[in-house]
């Protein structure tokens, strides 16, 4: 059997990865992306612990990330078409209208 | 047996996270997306969550990334972008990755510390969850749907055309 | 009737604060009728309190009422008590009876005024805090009333503040006042502090029973009186009461001449147990009294302004009152207090009259012969003149008498020599004031003399009241040699000043009275024989010691001294405070802590870089902080 930890520590991994790539990448989209990819390890970290802890509570947790971060990826992506609209370029240097 | 099928499916994960990194191709980053978010899919499954680990795969891998790949496309960017060029924040983001890793590890290790491996969960089938969904977490639940019907009418308001309200 | 005494002061009040808040909506005459009224109404209660009170057996002779708890914090409180034994039942039938005829006078004389109802607000303002002063049962409440007449006082004689000098004139009577009023603080405290409880009672039970050091009840009497002078315009802070001429000459009569001038005689009665326990402060408070009576008198002799020379006799009529609280007839110095409220204020609505006639004109030595015109002020105002210059039988005589006698018989010559020689300075200034003014050949001007007009009666009829009094009053208050038992108002008095005399050789006593006669009629005839008969005589002397003659016109230069030693300097400091405490310091501090907050505005602002990135790193920098301080240190 393989430990919970194991796949705790994969979700770690994965996690970090996606904040790397969250400060690597310059365009929105792929930041969005990122996101979503520490979202993920974030249900692998739930998931992990559901079976190290015998309780099914943990999966319905991940059923409700999964669905907000849909609706999160719905409205993300028309913000993004709409900024992209307007500037034709979705550099998130180019996203520094609070300045100030 | 188990741990090859793990060691496969982390290796490929991470692998194509680690791609998308690297990748200067939007169209690239989000293929290799899909990638993980399939194989993720499969560590759902060495979970005993098998129904999770359908739904991952149905609406991650296959949704919502293609959402993402249909913003590409409309989008449509001729030249690729490097990566980050201030030095400044890349150094003090992976600095930062990295302390965080390390406090991550920590907490890793004192949650199984403590704790041992317990039995396998019953009810994580799909009956178990839906009973689960729709007794103890029917507020949740409930709420949830609304949040995707507020979702859908903002994307819809966000894309109508300007002047048309 | 006697349950609702504590009126007396809120009649006037409440009249005050309708005249005030509606004053330009009603009609002159509704003004006049309720503020008269309101004064009278009090008197008439104060007559049925002291009826009731002359009833009740002398040695319990009062009656109390408490309003409000007011202040209570620990063992220590001061309730808004009113209380009516004998002083108070004189000084509120002298504030109310006097001032019921002042503001009769005052609807003639303020007839033509643009601020009527802000006059008349006034007046009942101010009667009302000279109510509560001498109701008070304790003397933070009396502090109060203090207070409210000082102010009172102010606004009044800076009734017509569009003129610089009645406002600068009103700016210095409240300032002199204030310095009298930070030792009467001083000394409220001490007291307040060594005997626990501001009550009166109290206090005078506390210096009388020994319960306190001699040298705190002097210090505490000599603050207290410090704080009397600049109320009562002793020397060092008379100062100001010439220079308030300026206000009305009603104001005048009432505040200045009757009642707010006469607060601090009547603080020394009230206290009169702490003061008969010291007898360095009784000293004194009967030599300043004394200097003052013949320091003022002096400057009387040579001013040429109707007003100020009434101004300086009551300077000094309020030193022989205070020769007699310091000598201990405390009785007497009531009796000339009250005296005094009825012929000084006659004398200044009489010389209000005179300048009514003369549309307005002050100066004596632009009046004369006035007599044929004024057929109702001349007689008035002789009665009063022969009342202060003490002329036998008339009130001033009995009340001056009495004085003089006691502080003799206390063995105080040196204030007996001096109360004489004021008492022939009297005599002589005031006579010299009727006859330069009433008699003689008439030096008016051409537009004086087609205006001339007798006032019309609403301004005499209180006239010949207050004369009547002047006249008659004397008579309850007979010297001893008379009889025993004629001192009908000093027996009264008694069981709250306590102070009987020592029995007195009667021949001693007949000699003091001739004495002193002989001073008042002497001054009279000098004054007679300068002004009627010889008129060369007063100019001539004068060019004959011309130095004497330009300190005593000058005033002794005691204003410019204190401009020069105290206002200067303080004027200066305070500059000086401003520009470089206030401007630098104050405005600097603050100006440089807007300046602090904005740079810090402006370094924080540096932070909103408004890219995604710099706030997603400042987003994960939190996050390691917060896992690091969960896990090391176990928050």
């Amino acid at each position: 059997m393989i430990p919970g930890s194991a796949f705790l520590v994969l979700a770690i991994v994965l996690f970090v990865l996606g904040v790397l790539a969250f400060f690597i990448k310059r365009d929105l989209l792929t930041q969005f992306m990122a996101v979503e990819v520490m979202l993920n390890a974030g249900n692998l970290a739930f998931l992990a612990l559901a079976k190290a802890s015998g309780k099914a509570e943990a999966q319905v947790i991940v059923f409700f990330i999964l669905t907000v971060a849909a609706a999160e990826a719905v409205v993300g992506m028309a913000i993004v078409l709409h900024f992209f609209k307007q500037r034709k370029s979705i550099r998130t240097e180019d996203v520094s209208g609070l300045k100030g | 047996m188990a741990w090859v099928i793990f060691g496969f499916l982390s290796l490929l994960c991470v692998g194509s996270v680690v791609a998308m990194i690297i990748s200067r191709n939007q169209a690239h980053d989000a293929l290799f997306l899909v990638l993980s978010f399939a194989s993720l899919g499969g560590i759902f499954g060495l979970l005993d969550a098998p129904f999770v680990a359908a739904v991952q795969v149905i609406i991650y891998a296959g949704a919502i990334m293609v959402l993402f790949l249909f913003a590409i496309m409309t989008i449509n960017l001729k030249e690729s972008l490097p990566p980050e060029r201030k030095k400044v924040v890349f150094g003090i983001s992976a600095v930062l990755g990295c302390v965080l890793f390390a406090e991550f590890l920590i907490v890793a290790r004192r949650a199984f510390f403590h704790g041992a491996e317990a039995a396998p969960a019953g009810g994580a089938n799909p009956a178990g969850l839906g009973h689960l969904l729709f007794t103890d977490y029917l507020y949740p639940f409930e709420l949830t749907s609304l949040l995707l019907i507020a979702a859908l009418v903002g994307a819809l308001t966000l894309a109508g055309k300007k002047g048309s309200s | 009737m006697a349950g609702i005494f504590w009126l007396i002061p809120l009649i006037p009040a409440l009249s005050s604060l309708v005249v005030v808040l509606f004053g330009s909506r009603i009609s002159r005459k509704a003004i006049s009728l309720q503020a008269c009224l309101a004064v009278l109404a009090s008197f008439i209660l104060s007559s049925a309190a002291l009826a009731h009170l002359v009833r009740m057996p002398p040695e319990s002779a009062r009656l109390t009422k408490t309003l409000l708890g007011w202040i209570s914090s620990g063992a220590f409180s001061a309730p808004v008590t009113f209380f009516f034994d004998p002083l108070t039942a004189v000084m509120c039938l002298v504030v109310t009876g006097v001032g019921f005829l002042i503001h009769i006078y005052s609807v003639g004389y303020m007839a033509e005024d643009r601020s009527y109802a802000r006059y008349f607000g006034l007046l009942n303002l101010f009667t009302f805090f000279m109510l509560v002063l001498v109701m008070a049962s304790n003397i933070v409440l009396m502090f109060v009333g203090w207070e409210g007449v000082g102010l009172c006082s102010y606004l009044l004689i800076g009734f017509w503040f569009e003129r610089p000098a009645a406002a600068k004139a009103g700016l210095k009577a409240f300032i002199v006042n204030r310095i009298g009023d930070a030792a009467f603080i001083l000394g409220l405290l001490f007291l307040v502090l060594n005997v626990g409880s501001p009550e009166f009672a109290k206090i005078n039970g506390a210096a009388a029973g020994g319960a306190l050091s001699p040298g705190l009840v002097t210090l505490a009497a000599i603050l207290l009186f410090v704080g009397a002078a600049g109320k009562s315009a002793q020397i060092p802070l008379y100062v100001w009461l010439p220079d308030a001429m300026e206000g009305p000459t009603p104001v005048s009569a009432l505040i200045h001449a009757a009642t707010m001038v006469t607060a601090g005689v009547y603080m020394v009665a009230r206290l009169n147990g702490l003061y008969s326990a010291s007898p360095a402060a009784g000293t004194i408070v009967a030599f300043i009294g004394a200097v003052t009576a013949v320091f003022a008198a002096s400057m009387a002799l040579v001013q040429t302004d109707i007003k100020k020379v009434l101004a300086y006799s009551t300077i000094s009529q309020i030193g022989y009152m205070f020769i007699g609280c310091g000598v201990g007839a405390y009785a007497a110095g009531i009796f000339h207090l009250t005296t005094h409220a009825f012929f000084k204020s006659l004398l200044f609505l009489g010389a209000g009259s005179v300048i009514h006639s003369l549309s307005g004109e002050q100066d004596i030595r632009k009046m004369g012969g006035l007599r044929r015109f004024l057929p109702r002020t001349f007689p008035a105002f002789l009665v009063a003149a022969l009342a202060i210059s003490g002329i036998p039988f008339l009130s001033g005589f009995f009340s001056k008498d009495a004085i003089l006698t006691s502080a003799f018989a206390g063995g105080q010559y040196a204030v007996w020599a001096l109360g004489l020689l004021g008492a022939g300075l009297t005599a002589f200034y005031m006579f010299r004031l009727v006859f330069l003014t009433f008699f003689g050949e008439s030096r008016l001007g051409e537009e004086a003399k087609r205006h001339l007009h007798e006032p019309p009666g609403i301004m005499t009829t209180p006239l010949i009241i207050l004369a009547v009094f002047s006249a008659l009053a004397g008579f309850i208050g007979l010297p001893a040699v008379v009889g025993e038992k004629a001192d009908l108002f000093g027996r009264f008095l008694e069981p709250v000043v306590r102070a009987a005399m020592a029995p007195f050789p009667a021949a001693v006593e007949w000699n003091l009275i001739l004495v002193s006669t002989a001073a008042a009629v002497g001054g009279l005839f000098i004054a007679y024989l300068f002004y009627i008969r010889y008129p060369l005589v007063p100019g001539r002397l004068a060019a004959r010691v011309p130095r004497i003659y330009r300190v005593l016109v000058g005033k002794y230069y005691v204003d410019e001294f204190y401009d020069a030693v105290v206002v200067r300097p303080a004027v200066r400091g305070s500059e000086l405070v401003y520009a470089h405490f206030d401007l630098k310091v104050i405005d600097g501090a603050l100006n440089g802590s807007a300046a602090a907050a904005n740079l810090a505005g402006l370094g924080f602002s540096r932070l909103q870089t408004g890219l995604i990135k710099d706030y997603a790193l400042a987003f994960l920098l939190g996050v390691v902080l917060f896992l690091g301080f969960i896990l090391f240190l176990k928050i």
